[in-house]
């Protein structure tokens, strides 16, 4: 199998589970929002917040704050760009495409030939699509792309937007393993 | 809520200062009350209200993908009449979180998330039994992007 299925070490820690378990879905929205987490795991609100810093420096979460449904705000067209870019260049431009402010996402993921030959994905968001085939024709132009074969594929219809949860899929014997004191 | 409701200066200068870096410490919407020059009540209220409106999905983390679970992105050919009905099937499957339709020939794209490999092809075996329809399962191999939120400030 090619996925990588990597588990962080910091998640070898069945109490650092029980946090992410419980943070993944928002923090709740209370002066105190860490005490409350901590009165939940057992937890005094000094080590959720220790163990959230440890979360954070390690990688395992990206980023903590407020995470927005662009749709909402007006980004109305969200377009997927896919690119068919020799393995060797691959890693190069999906650092360059990714670093750029109009691009939310830049994954290499595998072609599947013969149907599909793509093999970089980008995340293209903009106001309507003259502003995101705008930002396509710049990224090629600046970036010398040009022979590099793309389809922009844009988004007409949202059925689901929501933010991944994990441990709400956890099988119960995962859970009961977990040494908090608390199933939920 | 109108998609095109435009944040007030206040809600907007909260969201864009504070889709990374929530204060961790142990009163942070009162610390971000006072760098926005408000009350914290006007920060909890106005985030609920956000929330309820949709344009804020939770105040929370992002998690590295593949650092907890394992997630796959789906794409599949559907034939427009079956669009709808197929979506739903999809959506059924409490794994999958983003589903779109998107104009190609592949024209239903989702992303299937699980907590082990074989909680994931399950889920994927299932769908392609319940849909009759066949698959791209398009798992990520490279991560290059660095998550800062959503980029605002362009407009």
């Amino acid at each position: 199998m090619e996925m990588k299925t990597l588990r962080h070490p910091q998640l070898d820690d069945p109490l650092q589970r029980a946090l992410l378990r419980e943070i993944e879905s928002g923090l709740p929205l209370v002066a105190r929002p860490y005490a409350e987490i901590g009165r939940r795991l057992g937890m005094s609100e000094a080590e959720v917040i220790s163990r959230m810093r440890r979360l954070l420096a390690s990688g395992v979460l990206k980023r903590l704050g407020i995470v927005v449904r662009h749709r909402k705000l007006g980004y109305l067209a969200n377009a997927m760009v896919v690119w068919d870019v020799p393995d060797d260049q691959v890693d190069r431009i999906g650092r360059l495409l990714g670093r750029m402010p109009c691009v939310t996402l830049s994954y290499r993921r595998p072609r599947r030939l013969p149907d599909w030959p793509y093999n970089l994905f980008t995340m293209i968001h903009g106001q309507d699509r003259e502003a995101v085939r705008a930002h396509v024709e710049r990224l090629v132009r600046d970036f010398g792309l040009q022979d590099i074969p793309h389809e922009i594929l844009f988004s007409r219809r949202s059925f689901r937007q929501r933010g991944a949860r994990y441990f709400s899929l956890v099988s119960d014997n995962e859970r009961n393993r977990d040494q908090t004191g608390r199933i939920r | 809520m109108n998609e095109d409701a435009p944040l007030t200066p206040e809600e907007y200068r909260l969201i864009s200062q504070y889709q990374q870096g929530l204060p961790l410490e142990p009163h942070p919407f009162a610390r971000m009350a006072e760098q926005l020059r408000t009350s914290e009540d006007w920060v909890i209220e106005t985030l609920h209200r956000l929330q309820e409106e949709g344009v804020v999905s939770r105040i929370g983390p992002v998690v590295r993908p593949n650092s907890i679970g394992v997630s796959t992105l789906v794409a599949m050919r559907v034939p427009p009449e079956r669009l709808e009905e197929v979506a739903e099937l999809v959506n059924r499957h409490p794994e999958v979180n983003h589903n779109y339709e998107r104009e190609h020939e592949y024209n239903l794209w989702f992303v299937v998330t699980a907590p082990d490999e074989a909680h994931l092809q399950r889920t994927l075996a299932a769908i392609r039994e319940e849909t009759g329809l066949p698959m791209l399962d398009l798992p990520m191999l490279e991560d290059y992007f660095i998550d800062l939120g959503f980029p605002l400030s362009w407009k």
